[in-house]
């Protein structure tokens, strides 16, 4: 229409960058079985590099379980069962194939839980841990990295002189941070958040927001969270799930102003269908 | 849209009240219309007095719907078509109280005309006319906001054209009449007050219209074409 038309022409919308997206993951065909349930159907999904992908939907409907497909969460149970694959480019590997190695998987796609949850262990230690478990020696190098880390994290300034307190010495937010930290460290390609503030303070929830923000400069970021007005602000683009199926997918402005289907509408204006 | 309620009963009830004072406000303006254009025919005092004195009531409302509409954002952070609603209507009762100042407009300039001599209104009936069609484009475009008729809305904005011909055909009888005795010309251009003012509450109405196009699909069809809005409309 000539109005959108007018208003391009004018400024760019806010929050949204004009450069265009390239795939990062790719979801194809995706089911996945907690023994004979099945708790996702056949989800089709791109998830587009140095963008952020929200997933928004009622409890039970697959969010959680399809954000932990993606590093391979799931092998942990037996009877947990995958079809279809997930693609992660450039080099177009398959995650769920058979062959590849988790904790490989999981060097590349770091997850922040709900709950902070630092090892009881030093501030440096928690996010020395995943470079030690792909064979880092201390030294130099370590170090770097760990600064780097903590430093992508907004956390370096605040523990700087105190690396070798305990991790839990920290306020519920900075260990938030400690575990995008530990997550970073690894130097991901993306980073999955698991409904990351649920358990902090406003000004908490404000500085991982903003953190998230300068992070998808660096990764790609795909996360869950039961805060719509948090999927509006933080996102790019939203998916909404329901009964394991993805119901609608689009840029997040566009979703949350003019949603397609009366399913994602009835649940982001908070009717009952 | 609308069929399944909030689960929220609180928030289903400030949209409603919120929509329904949007309704008693277009209502008043309706009247004040009215009673501005049977105060340039008749020249009657106390109907004038009563719409001046009456605008004060429409721009209370458009004050309090504004604040509710504010209240609805801060409680409910809206989205999708209730985001869409409470935008319209705080642009429509922008529109409404404009309509409102320029019914009073007329009813002053209505009082200007008949102190120099009620012949000069009675010359120009059509004012009045196109007023009727002011009044009933808006009545037509609250309606359509009432019941989120879009194809209502549409023929709202078609008749917003006949206004503009009737305004450009009273400005044309206008200039004859004060070319023929300059002594006219302070009644005359008082006159082209009125048919402005007339004329702009049919652009206000359009506008309303074109709110609830975009509460219903999503679609800004401001500064689009007429062909532009039907395409829209025959979508789905």
């Amino acid at each position: 229409m000539a109005a959108v038309a007018i208003a391009a022409a004018v400024e760019g919308r806010p929050g949204q960058s004009a450069a265009t997206a390239v795939p990062k993951a790719e979801a194809k065909k995706l089911s996945f079985y907690y023994g004979a349930f099945r708790a996702l159907s056949e989800l089709d999904l791109v998830v587009h590099e140095h963008r952020v992908t929200a997933l928004i939907g009622p409890s039970g409907c697959g969010k959680s379980t399809f954000l932990r497909c993606f590093n391979r969460m799931h092998d942990l149970y037996p009877g947990n069962r995958y079809e279809g694959e997930i693609r992660l480019y450039p080099d177009d590997t398959n995650l769920l194939a058979p062959g590849v190695d988790p904790i490989e998987v999981r060097m590349r796609l770091s997850m922040v839980f709900q709950k902070p949850n630092p090892f009881p262990k030093s501030i440096y230690e928690n996010v020395a841990y995943g470079l030690r478990v792909r064979g880092e020696r201390s030294g130099r190098s370590l170090e770097d990295k760990v600064e780097a880390a903590l430093r992508g994290a907004a956390l370096w300034d605040e523990v700087k002189d105190r690396l070798r307190e305990l991790a839990f010495n920290l306020s519920g937010g900075q260990q938030q941070r400690l575990c995008i930290a530990r997550a970073l460290a690894t130097d991901p390609e993306i980073l999955l958040f698991d409904e990351p503030t649920s358990a902090l303070d406003p000004i908490a929830t404000a500085s991982i927001e903003e953190l998230i923000a300068d992070l998808k400069q660096k990764v790609t970021i795909l996360i869950v969270t039961h805060n719509m007005q948090q999927a509006a602000r933080v996102s790019d683009y939203t998916a909404y799930m329901y009964l394991g199926k993805l119901i609608e997918f689009g840029r997040t402005d566009e979703l949350f102003i003019k949603p397609k289907h009366k399913q994602t509408e009835d649940y982001i204006t908070g009717r009952f269908g | 849209m609308g069929v399944t309620e909030h689960i929220s009963k609180q928030f289903e009830a400030d949209l409603d009240t919120t929509r329904t004072r949007v309704l008693q406000m277009g209502g008043l303006v309706e009247a004040q219309i009215l009673a501005a254009a049977n105060a340039y025919a008749t020249g009657d005092a106390a109907l004038i007095a009563q719409v001046i004195e009456n605008d004060a009531r429409v721009n209370g409302y458009e004050v309090a719907i504004d604040g509710a509409c504010n209240h609805i954002v801060v409680k409910r952070q809206p989205a999708a078509s209730d985001l869409r609603l409470i935008m319209a209507i705080s642009k429509i009762v922008t529109d409404l109280e404009r309509i409102g100042d320029e019914a009073e407009k007329i009813a002053r300039m209505a009082k200007l005309i008949h102190e120099r001599g009620a012949h000069h209104a009675q010359r120009f009936p059509s004012v009045r006319h196109a007023a009727q069609i002011a009044v009933k484009m808006l009545r037509q475009a609250l309606d359509a906001f009432a019941r989120l008729d879009i194809a209502s809305a549409a023929e709202v904005l078609k008749e917003d054209s006949a206004i503009d011909d009737e305004f450009r055909s009273v400005l044309r009888q206008l200039i004859t009449y004060m070319m023929e005795d300059p002594r006219t010309i302070s009644a005359g251009l008082e006159i082209v007050w009125v048919a402005k003012a007339v004329e702009r509450i049919g652009d206000h109405a359009k506008n309303i219209a074109e709110q609830v196009i975009y509460i219903v699909r999503g679609t800004d069809v401001r500064h689009t074409s007429f062909a532009d809005v039907e395409r829209e409309i025959a979508k789905e």
